[in-house]
């Protein structure tokens, strides 16, 4: 074997290349067994709990950590914030691929998924949420992967194409801001038909706007989680812009998340008083609720505000790890902790193995995306042809 | 007699009255800790 082959060979068989082949192979076999033997075969699902870990990690915490996409391009083409555009291609793709994986994982989740298009074609359902968040969802990807190709038609050399899209920026990104609103807002208002179920000390009416909230809070600290993450194995990738704005970005994001954190705190309380609550807070599921209140929210509400103000960036970067198991808890705590709170212990749910090894896969799926896109296309570094066009 | 409300007037009185007190308590607080945020950003 010559040098040159034995290096290649090498470099396939990486650490990550080989556990995420592992965990591709045998996520293949357990898809294998979802769509021959059907939800039984691989879930603990029942008519009691319809909704396990694939709705509750797949979907409302994809949902929840993909909103970084438009956050960040909120905040640089809506709100002017220039400073922080090297962040927004990463934060674009992380959200594609983060949508994309949340409706192939429905394809999992829902009995029939080549009925997945009905509500578009055969009957609107108008007045379920449900509909309306699969419409917004079908949009969003839509949009999200128009403004995700300027990155592939740069790599494709597909210039004509590449600066008309370029030219819908504003209107794409006004769009995004539309849907996401829409949508991550009705994930928290599909709870609402649902009061007796629900504990009440997550049940609350504004459960919409405490998802909205959230979902801006996951954007914000994903994107500063997954710079972290691209610095360290992508930055041989990056020009010198990502490499100069990534403290920055670090900063800007982490006092935004620390304020919106902030809010978030204040209207949970005020949606505990609203409710009369308090004496709930002193029940095995009140104690939960405050380790989620104080130690999810409160804590990385401060540790992020004296990260900016020490300019301390590590304390930022494990913060943002901190809020992002937050979210993921909180959406947990709603979706399966708290529901069905009133059920003997041998009627809750718990995910099947097989379960957890799906949603491991799909992430995984995710990473191998990102991974095969961000070391080809322009997503770290300007392309030459087009360096100050964006 | 003490928490226990007969009509839902009076649940609505004592929950407003509560939230609204709270809520004056937390602009206050979002005051201070906006104050605790910046008050480094000239540095």
């Amino acid at each position: 074997m010559s040098e040159e082959t034995a290096a290649a060979s090498k470099s396939f068989f990486s650490p990550f290349n080989v556990v995420a082949g592992i965990i591709v192979i045998i996520g293949l076999i357990l898809t294998g067994l979802r769509f021959t033997g059907g939800l039984a075969a691989v879930t603990n699902l029942s008519d009691y709990n319809p909704w396990g870990i694939w709705i509750g990690f797949d979907l409302l915490v994809g949902v929840a950590l993909a909103a970084g996409g438009f956050v960040t391009s909120a905040a640089v083409y809506l709100f002017g914030m220039k400073r922080y555009h090297s962040a927004v291609r990463p934060a674009i793709l992380t959200a594609f691929l983060g949508y994309a994986l949340v409706v192939l994982a429905l394809h999992y989740d829902v009995g029939r998924p080549w009925r997945l298009p009905y509500p578009f074609i055969i009957q609107q359902g108008t007045t379920s949420v449900l509909f309306e968040v699969a419409a917004c969802v079908a949009l969003y990807l839509t949009v999200l992967f128009l403004e995700f190709s300027p990155a592939a038609l740069e790599w494709l050399g597909i210039n004509k194409l590449r600066n008309l899209i370029t030219r819908l920026t504003l209107v794409l990104t006004i769009f995004g801001v539309i849907l996401s609103t829409l949508h991550q807002s009705s994930l928290g208002a599909l709870f609402l038909i649902a009061p007796s179920k629900l504990h009440p000390l997550w049940y609350s009416s504004y459960l919409p706007i405490f998802f909205f909230v959230t979902s801006v809070i996951a954007g914000l600290s994903m994107v500063i989680f997954e710079s972290t993450l691209s610095h360290r194995y992508f930055a041989d990738k990056m020009d010198e812009d990502h490499l100069k704005e990534k403290d920055q970005i670090a900063l800007g994001f982490g006092k935004a998340a620390s304020w919106v954190l902030a809010g978030y705190f204040a209207i949970k309380v005020v949606g505990i008083s609203a409710g009369n609550h308090w004496h709930l807070l002193s029940t095995s599921y009140g104690l939960w609720f405050l380790v989620e209140l104080i130690g999810f929210v409160a804590l990385p509400c401060f540790f992020y505000a004296v990260g900016v103000r020490d300019k301390n960036l590590t304390v930022i970067r494990w913060t943002a790890v901190w809020t992002v198991l937050g979210i993921i808890i909180n959406r947990f705590n709603i979706c399966l902790v708290a529901f069905n709170y009133h059920l003997p212990a041998d009627e809750r749910y718990f995910p099947h193995w097989m379960e957890i090894g799906i949603s491991i896969f799909l992430v995984t799926l995710g990473l191998i995306a990102f991974k095969f896109i961000a070391t080809r296309m322009p997503i770290f570094y300007q392309h030459p042809d087009y360096e100050d066009t964006h | 007699m003490k928490g226990v409300f007969y009509t839902l007037q009076e649940f609505m009185t004592y929950t407003e009255g509560v939230t609204y007190i709270l809520i004056v308590a937390i602009l206050l607080g979002m005051l201070g800790f906006w104050n605790f945020l910046v008050e480094r950003d000239e540095d």
